[in-house]
């Protein structure tokens, strides 16, 4: 038998991980350090139309988009004169498990079933772990979920506990770990303990599962409105929602439509800390995910990410803790809609947004998520004062993530915040110089990166200088 | 804690899976100082002890052992109280909406 111990079973990575997924990366490599994208996601996945029937048999899709017409009176109360936007919300609540990761997990848990994988394995303390959990009841497959659930003192983050209740609530067996990226040695373990596939969240399979998504949201706001929607906002972590939701938007042909991401302010708290851990009320959708994973989508689970975001994404808002808050109550309040606080991240962005937009515009707040204990604004911040996080009301600019989280006193005060593009952009070339070593890049990999980053072959010549690559075109 | 649990019983297990100080080289040093640990549920094989190693079987059937730490485990994440901050957000959104438009 193989050694468990750390170092041995992270040595074993690259193989476990072939054995787990089922797709040799290799053969998709190009020149010094790129791949052929968009050959990888045509020939490991499946198409638009393969991925509805899928979905289909386990009624997962067809969720209903909604105008949330008092949110809209709202902006139009706040916004200048002929400004303020109709605010549209894809209900994706109504999904099997409460969110849009059942379209993620769908394209996995049956790649799996039809290969013949007795299980699915899922690295995730998010919606994903209760999506793959309940595709795997319904596939009859078995289903093992590894989250990072505690701090040191055995304190468990309420959101995540609820998420776990849930996977159990399907049958799954959860592996809690307490806070720290060995957690992937612990997962990569149960992979080779149990030659279960690994659903992780950013193959091919995970990514072409949300492209349904874009392609509904853009067929509903059609067949509603005739026209396509202008802006469609994204809660942005891994940076698979964005790139799926935009891929199926371009499939559909709405290449006009602007696509923002949109996360929760976290700057200043460390991910992998465990004082940290326990003092963030957002689990998800924020830049602590959204920024390392847009910067360097390759430190996923796999070798080569199917989700990269910055191929597709126009514009990146922030927002602060308290008014995801306030907008989750607003939502409540106004149109009836109780959902969990993270999948507002975007709605928080879309209603400072609407503000600046035309009357005839439409602007799409493409998913919401389930709520319940521990997922809720008041769990979230009873939690927050038992850690010694303040929470008052007042102007959210002065929130400052890990020590206070305001609520607005007005919904004037809510704000979407640009991240600069241009500093992402150059941050993904360092993590490129810095994770590979490359000193010279040829034609194919000026290609790729040009792709990546979204700039002309001769701008990201010019940026590369900075970290002393060059590319010889031969 | 002497309890003895049944076999069959419903339980917790704990493991240390890195000690303190061997933890990836990665991690800032608050976690550093403290070990990576484990909880998992199953059903105890065997009468067991609380604080002793024991075996369970999880819900997909695997075999795990570990310190018996909870002999009972229970769902305790809740809503918990109202807060001020946000109670008074839907009154003053209404009003907003009730005031004539401009």
């Amino acid at each position: 038998m193989a050694a468990s111990d750390y170092q041995s079973v992270m040595a074993r990575k690259n193989e476990i991980m072939k054995k787990a997924v089922g797709i040799d990366y290799e053969r998709f490599s190009r020149g010094k350090i790129s791949f052929d994208y968009e050959r990888m996601m045509s020939e490991v996945g499946y198409s638009l139309e393969e991925i509805r029937k899928i979905q289909r048999e386990t009624g997962v899709g067809n969720t209903p988009l909604l105008e949330l017409k008092n949110i809209t009176r709202l902006v139009r109360k706040l916004a200048p004169a002929g400004k303020g936007a109709r605010i549209f919300l894809k209900d994706e609540a109504c999904n099997p498990s409460g969110s849009f990761k059942a379209r993620r997990a769908s394209v996995s848990v049956y790649h799996a079933w039809k290969n013949g994988y007795p299980g699915v394995v899922a690295a995730t303390s998010g919606n994903y772990g209760a999506a793959v959990a309940s595709q795997a009841v319904m596939r009859g497959l078995k289903c093992i979920i590894v989250q990072e659930v505690y701090d040191s003192r055995g304190k468990g983050q309420p959101e995540i506990l609820e998420k776990g209740r849930k996977c159990e609530a399907y049958g799954a067996e959860v592996l809690q770990l307490t806070v720290g990226p060995e957690l992937f040695y612990t997962f990569l373990r149960v992979l080779e303990d149990t030659g279960y596939f690994n659903a992780s969240l950013y193959t091919p399979f995970g990514i072409a599962g949300v492209e349904t998504l874009g392609e509904e949201l853009c067929r509903q706001v059609r067949e509603r409105e005739g026209r396509d929607p202008d802006k469609v906002v994204i809660t942005h972590a891994g940076g698979g929602n964005l790139t799926g939701t935009a891929r199926g938007l371009l499939k559909a042909g709405a290449d006009k439509t602007e696509i923002i991401a949109a996360s929760v302010d976290l700057t200043g708290l460390h991910m992998a800390s465990d004082y940290d851990f326990n003092r963030k009320s957002f689990t998800t959708g924020h830049t602590g995910f959204g920024v390392p994973f847009a910067t360097w989508p390759d430190r996923a689970d796999v070798p080569r990410n199917a989700a990269r975001p910055l191929r597709y994404m126009d514009r990146y808002l922030t927002v602060k803790q308290g008014e995801v808050f306030y907008m989750t109550e607003a939502l409540a309040q106004l149109e009836g809609l109780e959902r969990g606080p993270a999948g507002n991240t975007s709605l928080a962005a879309a209603f400072a947004l609407a503000q600046e937009m035309d009357q005839d515009e439409i602007i799409v707040v493409q998913e919401t998520e389930y709520t319940g204990a521990g997922k809720h604004p008041y769990a979230q911040l009873n939690f927050a004062l038992e850690n010694g996080i303040e929470v008052k009301n007042g102007n959210p600019e002065e929130e400052i993530a890990g020590k206070s989280i305001v609520i607005p006193e007005s919904p004037a005060q809510i704000k979407a915040r640009p991240v600069d593009l241009d500093k992402i952009k150059l941050s993904y070339l360092r993590n490129l110089a810095e994770s590979t070593g490359v000193k010279e890049i040829d034609g194919t990999d000026l290609e790729f990166l040009s792709a990546e980053i979204r700039k002309s072959p001769e701008e990201v010549t010019k940026l590369l200088k900075e970290f002393n690559i060059v590319v010889n075109r031969v | 804690m002497t309890e003895k649990i049944k076999a069959g019983t419903w339980v917790q297990i704990h493991q240390v899976i890195l000690p303190a100080g061997e933890r990836a080289p990665q991690v800032p040093d608050d976690t550093q100082e403290v070990p990576l640990e484990l909880r998992v549920k199953g059903f105890l094989l065997d009468n067991g002890v609380v604080g002793e190693e024991v075996e369970i079987e999880t819900y997909t059937g695997r075999r795990l052992s570990g310190i018996l730490e909870d002999p009972h485990p229970s769902y305790e994440h809740k809503f918990g109280r109202p807060v001020h901050e946000l109670l008074k957000i839907g009154r003053e959104l209404r009003r907003i909406l009730r005031e004539k438009e401009v």
